[in-house]
């Protein structure tokens, strides 16, 4: 009896967060799947049930979605690489004993507190092609070679877009990375230092390995971060040229708004949280090996 | 004892007497949802001098931008929650779905009564978008749904400055497409930029297209088209796909058009950047404030050939539905009657610098909002044509347009996709 009331007491203790992941999380995720299952605008009270239809549609007709889905990967191979590359050098770079390390934490973190839409465009601005700031310095260093139309090329859009989110993003990972190096107890450098060690073996055999819990987090979360990310791009180009910078978010967005096909643009989004699962799971696995 | 039951009896008495007295109606209040961020001081003005008036208190909320608006008026009828009035920013398929829902008052009836005062006081192709006809293939029971407030015309709009510039006549506007590639070279030649348009929303790049499909092969073979009948690979219709590809090669587009949006493409023309803008007649009270000293003149989308007659979308601007729940349907009517009688509707002309729905207040508008007005004969507009193009057809129609104008596609190979496209979904509707 002592024992049933103290799993009860247990199980109280944690019902409201069971609750609250329930009501938003569990529960609408079922009942988007159902929706999902239906031909509905959004508006009327009538649904069509069409079983699976609308996945089968996405998986054998939606070519838009899928380059969407690639446009999506993309953005992320180069916030994975770039952006968080960029935020481990200065991250290391700060935890060493610099001067104004604390004005570059302060500058770094910057533009990832200022709104996306703010981002969009001002980068917009500067990017454009006739009276950007950009193409204006480019111009004035010699370079007017280099002179692009950079958000409505449609070789550059992407790229550019990527670029700018890369820049946007960066100061989250700063703070992890440095959060992580931070950690390190400096007696292992000691130590390292005694029995000879150089600069690089230190990284190699100290830094390295011990911030790679810290690497997996934050390539999980630059991941689902990236792949989820459209305000930017809405801000930028709208998805353009043509489908050129289109989003998975922005596609259900246009499912959604655009075609009026409610239902669709569920199934849409439930592919793309399983797809999101899926890369985060198949990450975790090999970052996780890699640590062995 | 005897005393406390009188007291009691007294008490109940008084009770009763104040309970049964007759109780003055409270006012409702009425809440108004738009999204018209020009027009909010001057609703105010309005709401207070009907509080004044009736008694009636009226709320506009304001919603913006747009998108947003219309993304709140759908959850508001997905949760019944709509409200009292509210406009409805889509394509006539969605208004429809709003109106089978039975989200939206029939105003037929009223506007039957004192012998159809109220719908005479209208220009019938602005009342056309709010109707559902007999015969209307959205299977909407026949009605008027809406209460237009505004109307407008879109077309083209040149900056007489950089007309003079060009050395071109500042009051001879191109009236052929011929002319109007010619001015393209000039630009080109002049280093300025041509036309600016917010050709990344879809309803604007279909808009152009509209007009240019209309002169071609006229109303009925754009209608048959989208009912099926005709395919997109047509001549005609790459004829008119052909146009865009002429227009950038000319020079006439300005860069960048693919990814701008209207608030841009109004901006760079305000500020005297590009030499033509292809926009609403809305644009007269956008530029003012961007740019009083803008000099410019208002032209018809170039002529291309004259077995047709040129259209231009136009009617209704902006419309006010009656929530066919609201508990305050009548007096909600009785405002709007308000609000859309002659002296209200040539203040809100003159305050916001809008075409009056109301035709009896057209003498008191501005001269270069007359140039739009001038044209309204010519107006049609897709919630008048009875059906709608399906959607997917639609993106795939303006994507390819876009496609065209960076270089990536031919008209020809356009015209195959979009025709792939509306037989896949004519395929799935008749499923």
């Amino acid at each position: 009896m002592m024992r049933f009331k103290e799993n009860l007491e247990n199980y109280m203790f944690v019902l409201p967060a069971v609750a609250i992941l329930a009501v938003f999380y569990i529960i609408p995720f079922f009942w988007v799947f159902k929706l999902g299952m239906y031909e509905w605008d959004g508006i009327l009270p009538t649904k069509i049930f069409v079983g699976l239809s609308n996945f089968r549609e996405i998986f054998t007709q939606d070519r838009i979605w899928w380059n969407s889905m690639l446009n999506a990967g993309y953005i992320t191979l180069i916030a994975l690489t770039l952006q968080n590359a960029l935020a481990f050098s200065l991250a290391w770079a700060c935890d060493r004993q610099i001067r104004l390390k604390n004005f570059y934490r302060l500058i770094f973190f910057i533009p990832p507190v200022l709104s996306e839409v703010v981002v969009g465009l001002v980068w917009q601005w500067i990017l454009d092609g006739n009276y950007g700031l950009l193409n204006h310095t480019l111009i004035r260093m010699g370079f007017p070679q280099l002179v692009r139309h950079w958000l409505s090329d449609p070789n550059t859009a992407l790229t550019t877009v990527a670029l700018v989110h890369s820049w946007k993003g960066f100061g989250w990972g700063f703070l992890i990375f440095l959060a992580g190096l931070q950690t390190i107890p400096q007696q292992l450098y000691e130590a390292a230092k005694v029995d000879g060690a150089n600069a690089w073996q230190s990284f190699k055999n100290i830094t390295f390995p011990l911030m790679i819990p810290v690497t997996v987090l934050v390539g999980i979360l630059t991941i689902l971060g990236t792949m989820q990310g459209f305000i930017l791009i809405i801000a930028m180009t709208d998805g353009g040229p043509v489908y050129h910078t289109q989003v998975p978010v922005l596609r259900i967005l246009a499912s959604m708004r655009g075609s009026s096909r409610f239902g669709y643009a569920c199934a849409q989004g439930i592919t793309f949280g399983f797809i999101l699962i899926i890369v985060s799971f198949i990450q975790y696995r090999f970052s996780k090996r890699a640590q062995h | 004892m005897k005393r406390l039951i009188a007291i009691v009896l007294l008490g109940c008495a008084v009770f009763g007497l104040y309970s049964c007295a007759p109780k003055q109606a409270k006012k409702p209040t009425i809440v108004v949802w738009h999204w018209m961020t020009d027009r909010q001081a001057a609703f105010e003005q309005l709401a207070g001098e009907y509080e004044q008036k009736t008694g009636i208190k009226i709320n506009f909320e304001l919603y913006a931008p747009s998108d947003a608006y219309s993304q709140k008026t759908r959850a508001a009828a997905q949760c019944n929650t709509l409200p009292d009035i509210f406009g409805i920013l889509a394509e006539k398929r969605v208004f429809a779905s709003f109106v089978k829902a039975g989200h939206v008052l029939d105003l037929y009836p009223y506007m039957q009564q004192d012998g159809r005062s109220w719908q005479d006081s209208f220009f019938a192709k602005a009342l056309a978008v709010n109707e559902f006809s007999q015969d209307n293939s959205y299977g909407v029971q026949p009605g008027i749904y809406g209460v237009p407030l505004d109307i407008t015309t879109i077309q083209m709009i040149y900056n007489k400055d950089l007309f003079d510039e060009m050395g071109l006549d500042s009051d001879k506007p191109p009236q052929n497409f011929e002319e109007f590639l010619a001015v393209g070279r000039q630009i080109k030649q002049a280093g300025l930029q041509g036309m600016v348009a917010g050709l990344a929303e879809i309803w604007m790049i279909d808009c152009l297209a509209n007009n240019f499909a209309f002169n071609i092969m006229g109303r009925n073979k754009v209608l048959a088209t989208i009912r099926g009948e005709v395919a997109y690979t047509d001549p005609d219709w790459i004829k008119v796909l052909s146009l865009f590809k002429q227009m950038q090669d000319e020079g006439l587009l300005a860069d960048g058009i693919v990814i701008m949006v209207n608030k841009v493409a109004e901006q760079l023309f305000a500020n005297g950047r590009a030499v033509f803008a292809f926009n609403g007649s809305w644009c007269v009270n956008v530029y003012h404030s961007m740019n009083p000293a803008l000099n410019y003149g208002v032209m018809l989308p170039p002529k291309i050939n004259s077995e047709y007659p040129l259209s231009i979308w136009g009617g209704a601007g902006s419309s006010f539905m009656v929530n066919a729940r609201s508990e305050n349907r009548e007096q909600v009517v009785e405002f709007l009657k308000w609000l859309t009688a002659e002296e209200q509707q040539a203040y809100l002309a003159q305050a916001t610098n809008n075409l009056p729905s109301n035709k009896e207040c057209l003498d008191d508008i501005s001269p270069a909002l007359a140039q739009f007005a001038d044209d309204m004969d010519l107006t049609t507009h897709p919630n008048t044509w009875g059906v709608s193009e399906l959607p997917l057809v639609t993106e795939a129609w303006n994507k390819g347009i876009q496609s065209i104008i960076i270089g990536e596609k031919t008209p020809q190979e356009v015209a195959v996709l979009v025709q792939v496209v509306k037989e896949r979904e004519l395929a799935k509707k008749r499923q």
